[in-house]
């Protein structure tokens, strides 16, 4: 069994007027299916209001489903007993890095996981102190998190979740407020727990540039899941993502658009590189049949 | 204006007594308001001026930086001083219009206005040398005995770093709003004290939905990371007396001994 499972997921929110009369209905999540192998980097894409938030809250058990079930490692999230041990195995990273660090120095927030669950205090300056070198943070441990850059809040947030050694990490937008640069040291960052520690990413985002290095996709849009697979397979989709709002990276953007006007180009052209090597090769080919041609 | 505030302000530095245990400071804080309160006589006050200063001086905090607290308490030190000055009843020493300064409103006035200038600055030592996290947990430990009686002492301790911790968040939000709304005309500065309140609807409400947002975002991010209560937590930082804790609690004894001799015998002027 994955270590995520979802069947049937729905969560519905329910706005009630003062005499408790239901309002209005709105289907946040609607029956999501989904499965995620331990040491998977998943990403999820969709744009405002798609849901994917609901999801991830749902992953760390912040939210009770409507219906349906959803295990985390073989855990039901709706049963109360159940909701300590999913917020340790799945760890949480928000979008707003300001308001989800508690202390005011580095290294006691990275603690305040560990404290939390009860680790006992050697072994929680242990994993402060690795949690901290994995994000590449360990020179700033007694700095006050408010002389950080955002990119480095962010990489703390995450240090303060990895020290509570999870077995996954859920990063709800860990990028929106970010500038480029702390855009790529987040990614870097979680893509080499991913790859060192084998921790399971589910990367949740609306910038289609993030999610090229991701082993599978799920494009949510208005609480439903549109679509499935492989970055290359995605992003093979222009018009279908386009349908859903979503921002084509500007290399497939491109290569779409030179296939469209005739060039034999490759469908799920993802990078620079990838569109320089299909623009040569095709280059090549038609400079060999213009001189045939003449 | 809003940075000025040193309360609940750290300045890092590496001294003796920021080393000592936060629940000696806590103490010490407490004892030295107390001996002010019972300070009588030049003598007293002396023993507590040099306290004062050994203690500022071994903290490596510049003196500038206290300093800079006091100015927030000019105005209450002022207004006391003026009402000792001239309700106190005694010996007239000097008399024009209505006004009568006594001998012992004038003494009044001095001492209150030394003991409030040192009161400040012997609490922001404490403040500035204790991190806001190390300032709860010694409450915490300090208080634990009340939990028996029903206290949340932990949760208390809890809300207490939170809300230092976002201090200079919402400073820095509450410039940030200031600014844009001047941006759009609004008018912080001008118009008499009705006038200023009224003009500062357009900052408070936008800064408290903020806060609230803020609030909401942190709690479920606490959520997210197992807290649930002071039930079973461990400490990353435990706090234990050393050796420099104990010799700090001798010396604070000493001295508030020292203030009690004084005031019993030399209370000159008394």
């Amino acid at each position: 069994m994955g270590i995520i499972k979802a069947r049937q997921l729905v969560h519905e929110y329910i706005r009630r007027d003062e005499e408790g009369n239901v309002e209005s209905i709105q289907t946040a999540l609607n029956h999501i299916d989904i499965d995620v192998e331990p040491g998977q980097f998943i990403a999820i894409l969709g744009h405002n209001g798609s849901g994917k938030s609901t999801l991830a809250k749902h992953i760390n058990a912040l939210l009770p489903p409507t219906e349906g079930t959803l295990w985390v490692d073989g855990k039901d999230v709706s049963e109360e007993a159940n909701t300590l041990a999913v917020r340790q195995t799945a760890g949480m990273v928000f979008q707003n890095p300001d308001n989800q660090i508690i202390a005011s120095v580095v290294e006691e927030d990275v603690g305040f996981g560990p404290e939390n669950i009860g680790v006992p205090t050697e072994e929680i300056w242990k994993r402060v102190e690795n949690s901290l070198k994995a994000v590449g943070m360990l020179k700033y441990r007694m700095h006050s998190p408010g002389r950080l850059s955002g990119g480095q809040k962010q990489r703390v947030a995450i240090a303060g979740v990895m020290a509570m050694e999870p077995k996954c990490i859920v990063l709800d937008e860990p990028t929106a407020m970010l500038d480029p640069n702390g855009r790529k040291e987040v990614l870097r960052a979680a893509h080499e727990l991913n790859r060192k520690k084998g921790v399971t990413i589910l990367l949740i985002t609306h910038y289609m540039e993030e999610v090229v290095d991701a082993d599978y996709v799920y494009v949510m849009d208005q609480g439903e899941l549109v679509l499935q697979g492989t970055p290359g397979e995605i992003f093979s989709q222009v018009d279908v993502l386009k349908e859903h709002r979503l921002d084509v990276p500007q290399m497939t953007l491109l290569a779409d658009m030179l296939k469209k006007a005739g060039v034999p180009i490759p469908a799920g052209v993802m990078t620079r590189a990838e569109l320089a090597e299909a623009v040569l090769r095709c280059a090549g080919s038609m400079s060999d049949m213009s001189f045939h041609g003449q | 204006m809003l940075r000025d505030i040193t309360l609940g302000q750290y300045y890092p530095a590496d001294s003796v007594i920021h080393k000592l245990d936060p629940r000696v400071k806590l103490s010490a804080a407490m004892i030295y308001i107390i001996s002010l309160f019972c300070c009588k006589g030049i003598a007293a006050f002396f023993a507590a001026t040099v306290f004062l200063i050994t203690v500022i001086k071994l903290s490596k905090v510049p003196f500038q930086f206290m300093v800079k607290g006091l100015k927030a308490i000019v105005v209450l030190m002022l207004l006391t001083a003026v009402f000792n000055l001239f309700l106190t009843p005694g010996k007239p020493l000097v008399s024009f219009l209505i006004f009568t300064i006594t001998e012992e409103g004038l003494k009044n006035a001095v001492f209150m206005a030394v003991r409030l200038t040192y009161l400040i600055l012997g609490t922001s030592v404490m403040t500035l040398t204790t991190t806001p996290n190390g300032l709860t947990d010694g409450l915490e430990k300090s208080l634990s005995p009340l939990n028996k009686i029903g206290v949340p002492v932990h949760v208390i301790a809890m809300i207490m770093s939170i809300a230092l911790r976002f201090i200079p968040i919402l400073i820095e939000e509450t410039d940030k709003i200031m600014k844009a709304q001047m941006a759009r005309g609004a008018d912080f500065e001008t118009g008499n004290l009705i006038r200023k309140v009224k003009n500062m609807i357009p900052l408070l409400v936008p800064l408290f939905v903020s806060a609230f947002r803020r609030a909401d975002e942190l709690a479920m991010a606490m959520e997210a990371r197992c807290y649930n209560g002071g039930e079973g937590r461990t400490k990353m930082k435990p706090l234990r007396y050393q050796a420099k804790d104990r010799i700090a609690y001798l010396i604070l004894f000493g001295y508030f001994a020292a203030v009690i001799v004084c005031r019993i015998f030399l209370p000159w002027p008394a």
